[in-house]
């Protein structure tokens, strides 16, 4: 057990190593796009809302700088901000893993909750963090979440949840499993109660966050070429022995199939968000 | 003195062992009268899950089951027991029939987890497992969940979501299997024995978390299942639709493990 322990500790170390790297690639002056790849001026692709200036590729951001991007100046009132997990697998280095991801990233978990307004329309939104162990839902992620409908249908506000996960919280084992079945039931009663729910895949967006609260809104947009899928490209690959074809679960291929309404680039979504939230005045 | 000997990996043994009875057979050892009804009436229908009406004492019910097979050949035909989304949408669409005719779902959860491939996607798995999360919350009738083998992921709890969950002795219930967790977290697929045991997925340390709600002793197996569902069935039709649904959405509501 001691030799785990240790295994553990020179784990988190690696973990460590590796986000420093991550952040020295964003620190400096340039960066590469992992698209086209394009050396590209780090100051140019930031005040292009982290889209490369060259192919149109659509950086992942951090929740915060996404709510600076869609929500008014000043109107975000956030939610539960310091909500944590009390690691109920008592998982070894899961504790010290999060709190080496909290300094890092400065948020506490895996989605932000609040109440903002979108050109002076109210909203509940709620935006995952792929920053924050690739977005996955554990206790903390399924009950900010839920919390954020409660309060939407109590205040009856349409809701807007922007969508970033790898799946399931492995870490907490069958409680985030069930994190799906407490979201979704949160998002029966907001339908019940005749309001507005629009989900926003980014990418990626797979497992139990397709399996529940990405999947079910009114209205359902996606940013382009953002990986979108229940089973991971990899898993699929090894179940049937052969490579998937080009294009497979991304954006464009969940457009064609119906499973989305919309492909919006980074740039027009305040304003497309907008328009549909004053058709849908006061969230009915 | 034996049984307490057995481990959390050994149960996940007993969970897929081949002998173990299938859907079928509890519907077959249960129930009366089982009428099959297949099909999603939008692309077709997935012999993964089996679904119909039968009666149990005075009892009309909907069933609804993942079913393996217990041949090669037989879980070939049942994909062994991996649904695509038209069964789960098969699902619904007798969920939903089971509502209007004020009959009580019961469901048999066996399964691996939801089919990964090229198809299911395209199709839509994640939609297929998210509405019928969505509407199992609020279906207006009880639904009874019972796990009979293994039940694995997403794709079983896409038939999971009810007033009561039940779970048989040597079942188990996971987010994902032993020997995936054991690669992704421990970075080692040979540790699955030790993966058993740390994320909780035994039919004990279940109840123990409180994500399930009874657990049915396998020295008589249809005999303990049918008495356990008649016995819950009574105490759900005791309840008005508003408790039923109010005390589904409660126990949802409070599963978590967290410090505000």
């Amino acid at each position: 057990m001691v030799i785990d322990k240790i295994k553990k500790v020179n784990q988190v170390e690696k973990i460590q190593e590796k986000n420093k790297e991550a952040t020295d690639k964003m620190i400096g002056k340039w960066i590469k796009c992992e698209e086209c790849g394009e050396i590209l001026y780090k100051e140019e692709v930031k005040a292009n809302l982290s889209v490369c200036t060259n192919c149109g590729h659509h950086f992942r951001i951090s929740s915060r700088r996404r709510i600076s991007q869609i929500i008014d100046e000043g109107t975000f009132e956030e939610i539960n901000e310091n909500m944590h997990t009390t690691d109920p697998l008592k998982f070894d280095g899961y504790m010290q893993k999060l709190e080496i991801l909290q300094t890092k990233t400065g948020i506490k978990e895996a989605v932000k909750t609040g109440i903002g307004k979108i050109e002076g329309e109210k909203v509940a939104i709620a935006v995952m963090d792929s920053n924050f162990m690739m977005g996955s839902m554990g206790s903390v992620v399924g009950e900010k979440i839920t919390y954020l409908i409660e309060e939407a249908i109590e205040q009856r506000l349409p809701v807007i949840i922007f969508c970033v996960s790898g799946g399931a919280r492995m870490q907490e084992g069958m409680i985030s499993l069930m994190q799906m079945a407490k979201t979704s039931s949160a998002l029966a009663k907001l339908d019940s109660a005749g309001l507005l729910y629009i989900s926003v895949l980014t990418d990626p967006t797979t497992g139990g966050v397709t399996a529940s609260f990405a999947s079910t809104a009114d209205i359902i947009i996606a940013e382009p070429n953002s990986l979108i899928g229940f089973a991971g490209p990899r898993v699929i690959e090894q179940t049937i022995k052969q490579k998937l074809p080009e294009g497979f679960q991304k954006s464009e291929f969940l457009l064609e199939h119906g499973f989305i309404d919309r492909i919006v680039p980074r740039k027009d979504m305040k304003k497309e968000l907008a328009t549909i939230l004053k058709m849908h005045k006061g969230g009915n | 003195m034996q049984k307490e000997q057995i481990t959390e990996w050994d149960r996940v043994l007993i969970a897929r062992s081949p002998d173990r009875p299938r859907t079928m057979d509890y519907i077959d050892n249960i129930f009366e009268d089982f009428i099959e009804l297949h099909g999603d009436r939008l692309y077709g229908d997935d012999k993964a899950i089996v679904g119909g009406i039968a009666k149990v004492d005075n009892h009309i019910v909907t069933i609804i089951g993942e079913q393996k097979g217990k041949t090669t050949k037989e879980n070939m035909e049942r994909n062994f027991g991996m649904p695509n989304p038209e069964g789960y949408r098969k699902a619904l669409r007798l969920m939903k029939q089971a509502e209007k005719f004020k009959r009580p779902v019961i469901t048999f959860i066996d399964t691996p987890g939801a089919y990964p491939g090229i198809g299911a996607e395209e199709r839509g798995q994640g939609e297929a497992i998210a509405r019928n999360l969505l509407e199992m919350s609020r279906l207006q009738v009880p639904i009874i969940c019972v796990v009979i083998g293994e039940g694995s992921s997403g794709g079983a709890l896409a038939i999971g979501v009810g007033d009561k969950i039940i779970m048989l002795e040597n079942s188990i219930y996971s987010v994902l299997s032993p020997e995936g967790f054991a690669s992704i977290l421990y970075k080692d697929g040979t540790q699955y024995e030790r993966a058993a045991k740390e994320m909780k997925i035994t039919a004990k340390d279940l109840k123990d978390l409180e994500i399930i709600d009874e657990i049915v002793k396998e020295d008589n197996i249809f005999e303990n299942t049918k008495k356990s569902i008649l016995k819950n069935l009574k105490l759900l039709q005791s309840q008005t639709i508003e408790e039923l649904i109010n005390n589904r959405y409660e126990k949802y509501r409070t599963i978590g493990s967290l410090d505000k």
